[in-house]
């Protein structure tokens, strides 16, 4: 069943189409990885899943309810939840007061008090946080804040989950960790849909990738074919030519 | 931590505001008339910073509106202060000053940083001169008198106002709806993001701020008797409670509330002490504390506590 579905998603900024005519689908439960070299439109397409834009045609359904034209909040609180490629956290506030606000506010029945702190510590428990959830938000390395962002989506109770460039900044130990919580993630029966430039996590975290470039989708399909593929490795590494002679 | 600590902590917080609420509650009847009517000024400050503060403290968005919902009072007070008694002319000035604040607020919370701040300001100009354009060409009059009231009636109107304010403020402060402010003034699009709808929330807190605002200035009125629209829509009253805001420190809900109290106390003081120099001495006074109390005198309060206590309990966040 497809949990997310895309047609003809089309935004421009000015004459530049950012994402053009582009058509996708998510499976319910799968892991899928949008990748493209920068500025092929990978944040545009989560911007206008998450509805911080609106596209200028095409239409997005979530669960086969069309979602287009909805408020950011409402796309949260139907289920779908996101990070931000620059972290995008509450930096003043305790680490803890950054997930609860999260549980109260991310599902349109709301929690009371006691319940959303007992989230909010679940949460910080299973993204490895406990030990400084009293701290203000903004004292957490790179790394920890990215893990903040991701626990305090999955405090909203999402059906879907988008990752925007999760893994960048992080060395290579943190690198490891977050390919675990995302496999924690995904075995709680959240359906990821992750960017990412760092290969070696896409090709062994997904079931799916899609292939975006200058806004358009080139290509989809599993790892191995995303890795042999001719028009991916062209855009990527550039055409092959005969040097010289 | 020690339970001995955690009591009188309990009593100081609970039991000095109840303490310095008495002794303002029973003030007319042994202190002399003109420290009523210095202290009815003090409160109409506190209540225009510490409103302002419910709505630009947390949110990050600076209104300089609170002039306009003010006016709105005085005009409310002026039209129908000879034939509605006093509770209700304060609820119109107070409703309207709202009615006023959810239609501008729906319009223009988009706006974002410096350009909020300035469209509320042209809104106060907007409606000055828009008045004056009526009253000279529709109903032929440039001022208008307003009712009398006596001098304890409004000490004690004003300090009922100053109260509720405070307990608003208070209350919003530990509500969800307060969290869910201070996270618009952290990062607006990680709000949303979490299913917070913050035009609402935004909309709601200027409305909420501009309801004492508007009420205040109802009372307030009456102690002018002549107004016109340059009397009550004068932007001064938009300025003074941010300076007031920043001079005291955002960071508590007493920090608005002595920065106003000094800050007024102070102006009162210098204008009849250095007509001449009032304002020069003023202006340094501010530069003074911008330069060197970031954080207000709630910062200044924190780092000798933090000294005192030798960094024992320093940083525990609140």
């Amino acid at each position: 069943m497809r949990i997310l579905e895309g047609e003809g998603v089309t935004r421009y900024f000015g004459g530049l189409a950012a994402v053009s005519d582009v058509s996708f689908h998510v499976e319910r439960g799968e892991v899928a990885g949008l990748i493209g070299p920068n500025g092929a439109g990978k944040t545009t397409l989560f911007n206008l899943i998450s509805a911080s834009l609106a596209p200028n045609s095409g239409t997005i359904k979530f669960k086969g309810v069309n979602i287009t034209g909805r408020k950011p909040h409402q796309i949260c609180h139907m289920g779908v939840a996101r990070t931000f490629q620059t972290v995008k956290i509450f930096a003043n506030m305790p680490v803890i007061d950054n997930v609860r606000l999260g549980a109260f506010f991310g599902t349109s029945s709301g929690m009371s008090a006691a319940e959303a702190s007992r989230e909010a510590a679940e949460l910080l428990e299973f993204v490895g946080l406990q030990a400084v959830s009293a701290i203000p938000a903004r004292d957490l390395t790179l790394a920890n804040q990215k893990k903040l962002e991701v626990a305090r989506a999955l405090a909203t109770k999402p059906e879907l989950l988008l990752l925007d460039e999760l893994m960048a900044g992080l060395n290579q130990t943190e690198v490891a960790q977050a390919m675990q919580m995302i496999r924690q993630i995904h075995d709680r029966g959240i359906t990821i849909v992750m960017i990412e430039h760092v290969m070696t996590a896409i090709m062994k975290a997904c079931d799916r990738i899609i292939v975006l470039h200058h806004g358009k989708k080139i290509a989809e399909g599993t790892p191995q074919e995303i890795a042999s593929s001719e028009t991916v490795i062209n855009v990527y590494l550039g055409e092959q030519s005969y040097a010289g002679g | 931590m020690n339970i001995k600590r955690v009591i009188s902590r309990g009593l100081f917080s609970l039991g000095l505001p109840l303490l310095i609420l008495i002794l303002l509650a029973t003030l007319p009847f042994y202190a002399p008339g003109y420290t009523a009517i210095l202290l009815s000024s003090i409160f109409m400050y506190v209540v225009l910073t510490v409103s302002w503060v419910i709505f630009s403290g947390s949110t990050g968005y600076i209104s300089l509106a609170p002039a306009a919902f003010f006016g709105v009072g005085i005009y409310s007070s002026a039209l129908f202060g000879n034939e509605l008694p006093l509770g209700i002319v304060i609820g119109i000035g107070g409703i309207a000053s709202a009615c006023l604040a959810l239609l501008v607020g729906a319009l223009t919370l988009r706006l974002k940083g410096i350009y909020f701040a300035i469209f509320t300001f042209g809104l106060v100009m907007l409606i000055a001169h828009l008045l004056l354009f009526w009253e000279i060409n529709i109903t032929g009059t440039r001022g208008r008198f307003v009712v009398l009231v006596d001098y304890n009636t409004i000490y004690y109107v004003m300090l009922a106002i100053m109260v509720v304010t405070l307990l608003t403020s208070f209350l919003i402060r530990r509500s969800k709806f307060g969290s869910a402010l201070q996270s618009i003034g952290e990062n607006e699009e990680a709000a949303v993001h979490i299913g917070i709808n913050v035009t609402m929330f935004k909309v709601i807190a200027f409305a909420i701020s501009a309801v004492f605002t508007g009420a205040v200035g109802a009372i307030m009125a009456t102690r002018w008797t002549y107004i016109d629209p340059f009397i009550a829509f004068n932007p001064l009253y938009s300025f003074m409670p941010v300076l007031m805001a920043i001079f005291g420190g955002m960071g508590r809900l007493y920090g608005p509330v002595i920065g106003a109290a000094i800050f007024s106390y102070l102006e009162e003081f210098l204008i009849t002490k250095f007509p001449y120099y009032y304002m020069l001495i003023f202006g340094i006074i501010l530069l003074v504390a911008i330069l060197y109390l970031p954080d207000g005198l709630v910062g200044l309060v924190q780092k000798l506590r933090r000294r005192i206590t030798g960094g024992k309990y320093a940083n525990t966040g609140r």
